[in-house]
């Protein structure tokens, strides 16, 4: 049980802000990624949820008690960090069973605890062998047993599977979200992956520059990116993002493309420079659709293709298409979007418009 | 711009066969990649083709002739390395100037300049010239180091991960310029890397390479949708390739510790056999043939990941979008028939005649 609150938290190195004053609910159960960029902020947050790093100002709850200047040992938070240290010298079970020894467990709750916790992660068959003998994999899983089995009230992680090749990444990210179902213990996950964040957050905070950029579900941050920065983060290839100028429900485009704006914005928009948004999959290829460019560049990634068009000499966008779509560099394509996916963001801010319903 | 032909190269090292009887041949203008797991013996490769790597056996062509005796300045090659070796005090203009500048070429300054911004507005870094090095970015250096080759104009291009150090947005980027530039210039390049992702979306053709050995040699389709061993199923393709065992009874195929079974087509096949599935030819609908739980997804916002146990086997399963199946509903789903890979227990596809 685990309810973690930042009031108004900021940390500060000199007159330089690390983190600037945030403010942030985790319920318990919940799974929190802080998602940025190297050098946004989001390792400081989580080095002061957990007590190693101090707070320049505000306060950290945890369960409603003020745990702002209390000893990282008296958080009860379980750490687990991207580069594990297990003890070399002792096997993977003695590895496991070591906080609890620390903690002067009896040692058939030791021994109850451990056989529950490898059998969840199912690494029975490691247990005899030291970490050298082990694959980076299963050290990860002998170290994330080794925090699970202390049952702590929450999970601090700082990019766990960073170290890890593709591969292996992609099995541990299943396997701690599986995890995460399994126990539900409030869990905080910094990462510059945002595919990792989307795909195991229950919710997701946007961190640029030592500020949230924004709060919210993997839906929310994918679909209704708050600014231009989520917009560009988020998604592989990120937005497509397209400077304009609106006037009469019709947004003037680079290459002399001219886009009617859909019929939910066509109140919401104000004149002037704007910027169209819209996914990769949002838009579509179609012999009299509205929009045009020359092909830049379309390439196979196996299940889909994606083509990259040029609107003019430096517009670029990129279109998602199925497996056959492969079309040679200059041909000539229109193309439609789905009035569903455009978005809009203001230039001088590069924060969203919402929609007339969004609004409502 | 040459083509090149590899025939039986071999090299050993202490211990160690690096390369094992490599043959493969890159046209004039082709972009070959050569993917494989780290030790494969890419970089050996990349090495021998330059000349600063003897092979034990085998020969390397260029053009029809063979350059065994030919020093790695007379093979005419340029070489851009993941570690971008740039001139830290000198402004991009004369990073790109430097190979022409070699006493050997005697080229005027007029035309190095000529070439100089010619490569510049190719890589899109015209308004870089006069700014030192040092004070770029990781992708700009990386496309000075690119510059620097192009402006050679080289019989070959070797790239040995170039795109490897530089973070996910940039790589994306990079990736469709580089792919842009070697398609508009023409130019025979070979490519090296373990990210079966830049192999896919650049290659014309890729050579998968293990343990010193060519797997299979073919178009990123021929690679993804026809691969010749379970090993270069599993390398491109993410998620992952389902694989399961199978067992060939009364003309079904029962996947093994499963409730999988299906029509086996008309082909001779063993009686015991591997059975690979990819996660985009697991269709949830409606009335699916098969049934199983749904034990966890992954959104990526483009699509979501689905795993589905089903008996003892979890099937990954790749749909568009963001879903609203909750985990632990029952799926109803179906396997593309048309899709399946079948491998034999040598691990080799086995070939369905159409």
């Amino acid at each position: 049980m685990a309810t973690i609150e930042l009031k108004q938290v900021e940390k500060k190195f000199g007159s330089l802000f690390a983190v600037k004053p945030m403010d942030l609910t985790i319920t318990d159960g919940e799974f929190v990624v802080l998602l940025g960029p190297s050098g946004c902020g989001k390792t400081t947050t989580l080095r002061m949820i957990s007590g190693l790093e101090t707070v320049s100002g505000g306060q950290i709850l945890l369960n409603g008690r003020n745990v702002t200047w209390r000893h990282p040992s008296a958080r009860d938070i379980a750490f687990v960090f991207q580069f594990y240290a297990l003890y070399p010298h002792l096997t993977a079970r003695e590895n496991i069973a070591f906080p609890l020894q620390a903690q002067r467990e009896s040692s058939e709750t030791i021994e109850q605890r451990v056989k529950e916790v490898v059998k969840l992660l199912q690494i029975e068959h490691l247990l005899n062998m030291r970490p050298g003998k082990l694959s980076g994999g299963d050290q990860q899983r002998v170290a994330l047993a080794r925090a699970l089995v202390r049952r702590p009230a929450a999970f601090l992680m700082d990019e766990p599977l960073g170290a890890l090749d593709a591969e292996f990444r992609e099995t541990m990210r299943a396997e701690i979200k599986r995890l995460h179902i399994l126990q539900h213990a409030t869990t905080v996950y910094v990462t510059h992956d945002q595919i990792e964040a989307i795909a195991m957050g229950d919710r997701i905070v946007v961190m640029s520059a030592a500020e949230v950029q924004q709060v919210g579900t993997p839906h929310d941050v994918y679909y209704d990116p708050a600014n231009l920065f989520v917009a560009r983060f988020i998604g592989s290839p990120g937005m497509n993002l397209v400077r304009g100028n609106y006037t009469e429900g019709v947004v003037r485009l680079p290459g002399d493309n001219r886009y009617p704006a859909p019929e939910a914005w066509r109140g919401v928009l104000p004149g002037g420079d704007i910027v169209l948004g819209f996914r990769p999959e949002a838009a579509y290829i179609n012999p009299n659709g509205t929009l045009s460019g020359e092909v830049y560049a379309s390439d196979m990634h196996g299940a889909y293709t994606m083509l990259h068009v040029n609107l003019n000499q430096t517009d670029i966008v990129h279109i998602r298409g199925d497996r056959q779509t492969l079309y040679p560099i200059g041909t000539p394509v229109r193309f439609d979007l789905d009035p569903a996916m455009a978005r809009f963001f203001e230039p001088a801010t590069e924060k969203a418009l919402r929609r007339a319903e969004v609004r409502a | 711009m040459s083509n090149v032909e590899l025939r039986g190269l071999t090299k050993h090292f202490p211990g160690v066969t690096a390369l094992n009887e490599v043959s493969f041949y890159i046209s004039n203008g082709e972009f070959f990649v050569l993917l494989g797991p780290t030790g494969a013996g890419k970089t050996t490769t990349l090495r021998i083709i330059a000349g600063l790597e003897k092979q034990d056996a085998g020969s390397v062509i260029f053009d029809g002739q063979p350059m065994e005796s030919a020093t790695p300045a007379d093979r005419d090659i340029a070489f851009v390395f993941q570690q971008y070796s740039l001139y830290p005090t000198m402004s991009v203009y004369d990073n790109l100037a430097f190979p022409l500048r070699s006493p050997l070429r005697r080229m005027p300054e007029a035309e190095i300049k000529t070439r100089v911004e010619a490569a510049a507005e190719i890589l899109r870094i015209g308004h870089l010239l006069t700014r030192k090095t040092a004070r770029l970015s990781g992708g700009e250096m990386q496309r000075v180091s690119i510059g620097r080759a192009i402006v050679r104009n080289p019989r070959v291009f070797l790239m040995d991960e170039p795109l490897s150090n530089l973070d996910a947005k940039l790589r994306e980027s990079l990736r469709v310029e580089l792919k842009h530039i070697q398609k508009t210039q023409d130019s025979t390049t070979l490519f090296v890397t373990h990210d079966q992702i830049e192999a896919l979306t650049m290659a014309d053709r890729i050579g998968i390479l293990r343990e010193g050995r060519i797997v299979q040699v073919g178009t990123p389709q021929d690679i993804y949708d026809r691969p010749a061993t379970t090993f270069v199923a599993q390398l491109v393709g993410t998620p992952r390739i389902n694989l399961f065992e199978a067992n060939l009874e009364d003309g079904a195929l029962y996947l093994k510790n499963s409730n999988l079974h299906l029509p086996a087509s008309g082909v001779s096949m063993p009686a015991s056999l591997l059975v690979g599935i990819r996660p985009e030819d697991v269709r949830p609908e409606a009335q699916g043939k098969f049934v199983g739980k749904l034990t966890l997804t992954e959104p990526l916002g483009v699509e979501t990941i689905l795993h589905i146990e089903s008996g003892g086997q979890t099937l990954l399963s790749l749909v568009p979008g963001m879903t609203s199946v909750r985990v632990g509903d029952d799926v109803r789903f179906n396997l593309a028939q048309e899709k399946l890979h079948y491998f034999g227990l040598d691990r080799k596809r086995i070939h369905i005649q159409s």
